[in-house]
């Protein structure tokens, strides 16, 4: 029941994002924004042609990468400062100041270090994901209840046996919060990354669309991403509730 | 100040003093980075020069406009769904999703649409901030304790009354971190939109020094966004933090 009202609850937004859409195109003209319905012909002959695939290709490798980095590097600095409390209590507002920070600035200093290469791009998409997973992986292990660990001492658990049947099952939900807004994240630092500085990607398609002045394809590429991301996102929102009830 | 608050001072101090060391000794190329103290040299005398002080001003003056309308905007809008409940479950698979797209993929749109102007710009500075204040006043109004409705009914408050008076206050902490938020993500998005494509402002500044290997007025630049960017969200972290710990849910 409440899996169907979800569902029409999404159905209802997908066509009130339409009609807006349609609403928006009859205001400014066809020039401006094309109407849905051509841009979703054209999207269904985009995505099967070769240089849709070339690119999304180079974009998916690039943010593939940056996802690795940005998790592997998150989940680090994120275990290294919940277990390590002064590094923590040091580190924290160092990381949530660098967070908040607009780090679309510092993108130049990596093209400066990389050049316009891949390793440009992903570090650049990795910058973005590394501080959310660090800071709620630090959040989880430090907000595990002392009664664990008291239980654990109890039983005689071994210090892996803690770690693979308490603190990784105690952390996993949160830690899995923080790894879908690294996702988000890692995705938007490669997109921008691309749109700012890159020959090729999905990124690149767009921006050249506009400077083209085609619009059809600059939107028919916003609504693949848009949809990708979204798709993404519920599917680790459906893993992050279903962790959650299991807790 | 604590002896966490002194350890951190020093790891920043090192860091800055490992970066100044690296440059002058070579170790990363003058056409790479450059030292720290050659950075705020640059920075003080371009701010003396004056010459991209209207950029400046210009660009802070759009993170401004867009974050107080993303932050009436967003309150007003968060109190109309607040009262509509039907709308506001419609609402919540929206709300879930909306971070999760990257939306700056629509900023070409906007410039095609509004021509390349300060519209756009400020477009996307309010359409990454106004949902996360939304959210907040969301929240705040949920949070509003069932007690203090009962209280407004025994003293026969009218409804006018008892927002002003019992709800609002009790809000106020929601709302502050809504606020909060609305700022920097407002910050955001009108630098990151600069930067892509735009006729003027500190993003599209910086941009330029880059393609014009002007380094130093880069780095000036960009310490200039780091530095305002750190000082103001450290003050709203404090404030927010204060209201926190008035509520009693804050870090002792």
């Amino acid at each position: 029941m409440i899996a169907t009202n979800r569902a029409a609850d999404t159905v209802i937004i997908l066509i009130v994002l339409l009609l807006a859409w349609q609403a928006l195109h009859q205001i400014v003209g066809a020039t401006a924004l094309p109407s849905p319905v051509p841009t979703l012909a054209y999207l269904a002959k985009l995505v099967p042609s070769e240089r849709f695939a070339e690119n999304a290709w180079a974009t998916l490798v690039c943010f593939f990468y940056a996802l690795i980095l940005s998790y592997g590097i998150g989940l680090a600095i994120g275990v290294w400062m919940g277990v390590h409390r002064l590094s923590g209590a040091v580190g924290e507002p160092i990381l949530i100041s660098l967070y908040t920070l607009p780090k679309v600035t510092l993108y130049p200093v990596v093209l400066l270090i990389f050049g316009l290469s891949l390793s440009g791009r992903v570090t650049f998409g990795a910058m973005h994901g590394v501080l959310p997973v660090a800071l709620l992986t630090m959040s989880a292990i430090r907000n595990i209840p002392p009664v664990y660990l008291k239980s654990a001492r109890t039983l005689h658990l071994s210090r892996w046996q803690t770690i693979l049947t308490v603190l990784f099952p105690a952390t996993l939900p949160e830690v899995v919060v923080g790894l879908r807004i690294g996702f988000t994240l890692t995705l938007l630092g490669v997109l921008l990354a691309e749109m700012f500085a890159a020959k090729q990607g999905l990124g690149f398609l767009i921006i050249n669309a506009m400077q083209l002045l085609q619009t059809e394809e600059m939107v028919a590429v916003a609504v693949v991403l848009f949809a990708f991301a979204a798709v993404a996102n519920a599917l680790l929102l459906w893993i992050e509730h279903r962790l959650h009830r299991r807790v | 100040m604590s002896r966490v608050g002194w350890i951190r001072i020093a790891v920043i101090a090192i860091a800055i003093a490992l970066l100044e060391a690296s440059c002058r000794l070579g170790l990363i190329d003058h056409r790479v980075v450059i030292p720290p103290s050659e950075m705020a040299d640059a920075l003080v005398h371009l701010l003396i020069s004056g010459q991209d002080n209207d950029q400046i001003l210009r660009t802070f003056g759009i993170v401004v406009l867009a974050a107080v309308i993303s932050a009436i905007g967003g309150f007003a809008l968060g109190v109309i769904i607040h009262a509509l409940p039907r709308v506001r479950q419609s609402l919540d698979p929206f709300f879930a999703t909306y971070y999760a797209v990257p939306i700056f993929i629509f900023y070409p749109v906007m410039i095609v649409i509004f021509g390349l102007s300060a519209i756009p710009i400020v477009l996307m500075g309010v359409a990454t901030a106004i949902v996360a204040m939304i959210i907040a006043t969301l929240n705040g109004l949920d949070r509003v304790p069932q007690v203090l409705t009962k209280v407004a009914c025994v003293h026969r408050m009218g409804r006018i009354a008892t927002a002003l008076l019992l709800k609002l206050p009790a809000a106020a902490p929601h709302l502050f971190t809504g606020l909060k938020l609305a700022v920097s993500y407002a910050f955001i998005g009108v630098i990151a939109s600069e930067f892509i494509l735009a006729p003027a402002g500190l993003g599209r500044v910086i941009s330029d020094a880059y393609t014009d290997f002007d380094n130093r007025k880069m780095y000036a630049l960009m310490l200039l966004l780091i530095i305002v960017a750190t000082v103001v969200n450290m003050f709203l972290h404090a404030v927010d933090q204060h209201l926190a710990e008035r509520r009693g849910i804050g870090k002792a």
